[in-house]
């Protein structure tokens, strides 16, 4: 692994820490539904990275996290994070950015902003809440069909990060075309 | 303000990390594996103790509890609209007391013991050729850049206030993007000027450090 991999790294992890600190971001066509950006930046480290270093850049951030960083957002952090029951979305992270980085590298041949969508939407969404739920499930005795009705409220907020993680991608590929890895 | 470590001297900031991490693990297991509601509630009862037994300061660690006083009630509550109220008071009292145990941990062990005791757990990635000191390197990069990043951020949102007097934007995201990705660049070249990640000891890529190494150089005898 090379200084700069080690540094990418780092920086993605960074990157979802300072997403998950700044103050809610506005979204116009949704006004008065502010979205924290913590899950953009999980997004973004599996569409940019590719699914290695993507999948190594989470880890960095939860074993900081682990190690009692308050960098979730709302300040939360420490062990007790792994106690808590929403702890199956927290360990689909990993999962999740690794399928959004292979589907990054699969295909190559789509504009950046569309593959970048769908990945996100099936690693960074998909993915994630098929450890999620049932997680709640397991730890909680609420069945799977309750929970899902509980969660279906962040999805909309989900999908628009989704969006923009496309937008964003969209933007770094043609400004910094050596910053989208997955493609390199 | 980058960790939940509270400073003082209590018998549980003096007992080792290690030490805390295993008894940790076990105590989860055994909190897991019981069923009965008057052990949970002693359970947690008892580790309302040992917040207790750090003083005044431990106790209002207790609210480390708040951001999941909101989903507790609800599972509560619906436990209850099911019928099954002790299911819910044991599902409070297990996850309350996991929860509290665990952040006990982290309140009293400082960031760089609670690495140092993790430390063993990277031995294997000597045998993909990296150091065991390059997640350490990480961990402490990543700690340099958020404030960094925030900064950068802060930046733009300001500017962007100034002309359009919203506080901030989804369009912020991408210009803050390059604007951090040119920063991180400069740090990996810093970073291979002095060696690189594992040291200088990998003999490997000597040459190339060396090459690295000798522009970094020039670029300092000016300062």
């Amino acid at each position: 692994m090379t200084d700069r991999s080690v540094v990418q790294i780092a920086f993605y992890a960074a990157l979802i820490a300072a997403l998950g600190l700044l103050p809610p971001i506005a979204v116009p066509f949704l006004s008065g539904v502010p979205i924290t950006a913590q899950t953009l930046g999980v997004m973004l480290a599996g569409v940019m990275l590719g699914p290695i270093r993507g999948v190594l850049a989470v880890l960095l951030f939860m074993f900081i996290v682990a190690l009692g960083a308050p960098l979730l957002s709302g300040g939360r952090g420490g062990l007790g994070v792994f106690a808590g029951p929403t702890v199956g979305f927290f360990v689909g992270w990993p999962f999740g950015v690794l399928v959004t980085g292979m589907i990054m590298k699969a295909t190559k041949s789509w504009p950046v902003w569309l593959a970048a969508v769908v990945a996100a939407c099936v690693g960074c969404i998909g993915v994630i809440y098929l450890f999620g739920v049932p997680g709640v499930t397991l730890i909680t005795g609420v069945p799977i069909d309750k929970v899902l009705i509980g969660t279906a409220a962040f999805i909309p907020g989900d999908l628009i990060k989704a969006a923009i993680a496309g937008l964003v991608a969209q933007t770094v590929s043609r400004g910094l075309p050596g910053a989208l890895l997955s493609r390199a | 303000m980058m960790s939940l470590y509270v400073p003082g001297q209590s018998w549980l900031h003096r007992c080792p990390a290690g030490v805390k991490f295993v008894l940790l693990c076990v105590i989860s297991a055994v909190l897991l594996a019981m069923h009965d509601l008057w052990l949970l509630g002693l359970a947690f009862v008892a580790t309302l103790m040992l917040y207790a037994s750090l003083g005044p300061q431990g106790v209002r660690q207790v609210s480390a509890l708040k951001p999941l006083a909101f989903l507790l009630v609800i599972l509560f509550l619906f436990h209850l609209m099911t019928g099954d109220w002790q299911q819910g008071l044991r599902l409070i009292l297990h996850l309350g007391s996991m929860v509290l145990l665990a952040n006990l941990v982290t309140i009293t062990t400082r960031l760089d013991d609670m690495m140092a005791a993790l430390r063993p757990i990277f031995q294997p990635i000597r045998f993909l050729g990296l150091s065991p000191s390059v997640p350490a390197l990480a961990v402490a990069l990543v700690i340099r850049f958020v404030p960094e990043l925030l900064r950068v951020y802060n930046a733009l949102a300001e500017a962007y206030r100034a002309k359009t007097g919203a506080r901030g934007s989804y369009r912020l995201i991408a210009p803050f993007m390059i604007q951090a990705l040119a920063m991180s660049e400069n740090v990996a070249e810093a970073l291979s000027a002095r060696g690189g990640a594992s040291g200088f000891e990998p003999a490997g890529s000597a040459r190339d450090k060396n090459a690295v190494g000798g522009a970094a150089m020039k670029e300092e005898i000016p300062s």
